[in-house]
């Protein structure tokens, strides 16, 4: 991966200045990387990774991992429904995987009964929709590779040779 | 009454700037640049193999040596990385850190007056183990050229009483080092005048600006050099002291010897944790390298901008900064800027008396602290520029 985007994975409030110092490069010439990137999608958005264990948030109390199966459709495969389905704002992830079931799409809601109706009523229902199995989610300890507690404070002595 | 104690000891300097080191210490809140090691904690599966260690009740003495599974792949990472055949069985030695390694190094290769090189600026401990092993510690001022070693100065340096050369690239505290053809050229004088050399390669996965050069693969070199490195910098494991040296079977026999009466073995934890390191660190190396790098060109461009002159550092994480313009000393530069900053350096008297006019600089430390460093030594500069 490109150090640019590498740096801004792990800070995206680097600026192009100081990618620009860091990699020896001209601040314009990294400005139009990330425009490019920008415009290409490649990079999507900028966003605050925030510990959700620490806000209570009305609107996203519960969380469920739900295993769907689905009946794929002629030609377009599971795509068709999957668009279906991601397109619920209730829908935080979706992803295609390999194994017993075909989808698995994690569900927000104010709290399990949302969810729960959520599943129900919509996600169930849905035509090629086969079967769901809801997990709820208990507590987050790790999410997109970023710990969810308080920094390890560095223990080194503050001088040494 | 006053004890007497060995007079090798008794005649040891003390470090001039402990009194330095104790009030950053005893300060809080302060940014320091002060730090000779990594600001990464030692990545997760190394930790994980010390504890899964513990718990499977390794917990004995190892092999004077070493355990072998670790001298082994030691041996093989210097065949696949370097082309370098070592054998785990008698041409490696596991040791606390290169700190005992080098003292090892010392106490084997010298006799009562030997003399041995050692490039000023260096690393606190060089002189000082000369002189415990009862050498003579003979430094080269290596200012004049961009503090490298020339094979000229070298070829000057050298006697009938030189035994060996202490050579360490990247070097703390300067971060420079030695491509491919300088460091033949070096070997060249050593074999000529039959001298060893002694390689510090602690900073060898930290180079940034080419390929780094163990000084064994040189060519007739590998029989005349004790080859010392360690998991601290590249993996990030100071506190877990694990080092080691690679050498001819007779140094390494010699230094086994001492090592077994002094030490008897490394603890068998941080052993297993390195084996681990060896197998499964390598990515993490390279993620941290690249780091460091970028950290090294943001404090490149800063210290640029803030008039600071230096040298630039090819690896490790150091930058080696005259504070000539400021007319202070290192210490009183170093000083002031903790009193009125709050921000730790380590004046440059530490790593030789002449260097009186020069700070290291370590920016092994976030970007938010190096930012936050360069602002606050900028208004302690300005302030200075007001005044004078």
């Amino acid at each position: 991966m490109d150090e640019i985007l590498e740096i801004l994975e792990n800070d995206g409030r680097t600026t192009a200045e100081e990618i620009a110092k860091m990699l020896k490069l001209k601040p314009e010439a990294v400005k139009k990387t990330i425009k490019n990137y920008e415009k290409e999608g490649v990079i999507l958005k900028y966003k605050a990774v925030i510990n959700r264990e620490m806000v209570r948030d009305a609107d996203a109390e519960a969380r469920a991992l739900i295993e769907v199966n689905i009946v794929p459709q002629k030609d377009v495969g599971f795509d068709k429904i999957a668009e279906r389905i991601y397109s619920f704002p209730e829908v935080s992830s979706c992803y295609l995987i390999s194994g017993t079931y075909d989808l698995l799409v994690i569900v927000e809601g104010r709290n399990i009964h949302e969810v729960s109706r959520f599943v129900a009523e919509k996600l169930s229902c849905l035509e090629n929709v086969r079967g769901t199995v809801t997990h709820f989610l208990l507590r987050k300890y790790k999410e997109n590779g970023v710990i969810l507690k308080h920094k390890e404070v560095n223990k080194r002595i503050a001088i040494s040779y | 009454m006053k004890r007497e104690i060995s007079g090798i000891v008794e005649k040891m300097k003390p470090s001039g700037i402990r009194a330095f080191f104790d009030l950053v210490l005893g300060m809080k809140d302060v940014i320091s640049l002060g730090v000779g090691e990594p600001d990464f904690v030692t990545p997760w599966q190394i930790r994980e193999a010390g504890i899964t260690s513990l718990e499977q009740g390794f917990t004995s003495y190892t092999s004077n040596k070493g355990l072998y599974k670790l001298r082994l792949s030691i041996a093989q990472y210097m065949k696949n990385r370097y082309g370098l055949v070592y054998s785990p069985d008698d041409e490696i030695l596991i040791t606390v850190g290169v700190s005992e390694a080098k003292d090892l190094a010392m106490r084997t290769i010298l006799n009562p007056g030997d003399k041995v090189l050692v490039c000023s600026p260096s690393y606190v401990s060089y002189g000082p183990l000369v002189e415990l092993a009862g050498g003579k510690p003979v430094y080269i001022d290596t200012r004049s050229s961009g503090f490298k070693l020339s094979p000229k100065a070298l070829g000057k340096a050298i006697d009938k009483k030189t035994k060996a050369l202490i050579l360490n690239y990247p070097s703390n505290p300067t971060g420079v080092s030695y491509i491919r053809k300088e460091l033949s050229e070096i070997n060249r004088v050593l074999l000529k005048r039959n001298i060893l050399c002694v390689s510090d390669e602690i900073y060898g996965d930290l180079s940034y600006d080419f390929e780094h050069t163990p000084f064994p693969v040189l060519s007739g070199a590998k029989e005349n050099c004790i080859y010392l490195n360690g998991f601290s910098k590249s993996y990030a494991m100071t506190g877990w002291r694990v080092g080691y040296a690679c050498g001819p079977k007779d140094i390494i026999a010699g230094m086994t010897k001492i090592h077994q009466y002094t030490i008897m073995c490394v603890p068998i934890t941080s052993q297993m944790a390195a084996a681990e390191a060896i197998h499964t660190g390598r990515k993490s190396v390279e993620e941290m390298k690249r780091e460091y790098k970028r950290r090294r060109e943001f404090m490149c461009d800063g210290l640029t901008k803030l008039r600071l002159d230096y040298v630039m550092p090819q690896g490790a994480f150091y930058f080696f900064v005259s504070v000539k313009n400021t007319g202070m000393s290192s210490l009183k530069f170093a000083e002031r800027l903790l009193k009125e900053e709050k921000v730790a350096l380590v004046p440059g008297t530490a790593f030789g008396e002449s260097f009186d006019d020069y700070v290291r600089i370590s920016y092994a430390s976030s970007y938010e602290n190096l930012k936050e460093s360069l602002i606050r030594i900028g208004s302690f500069l300005n302030r200075r520029k007001g005044r004078g």
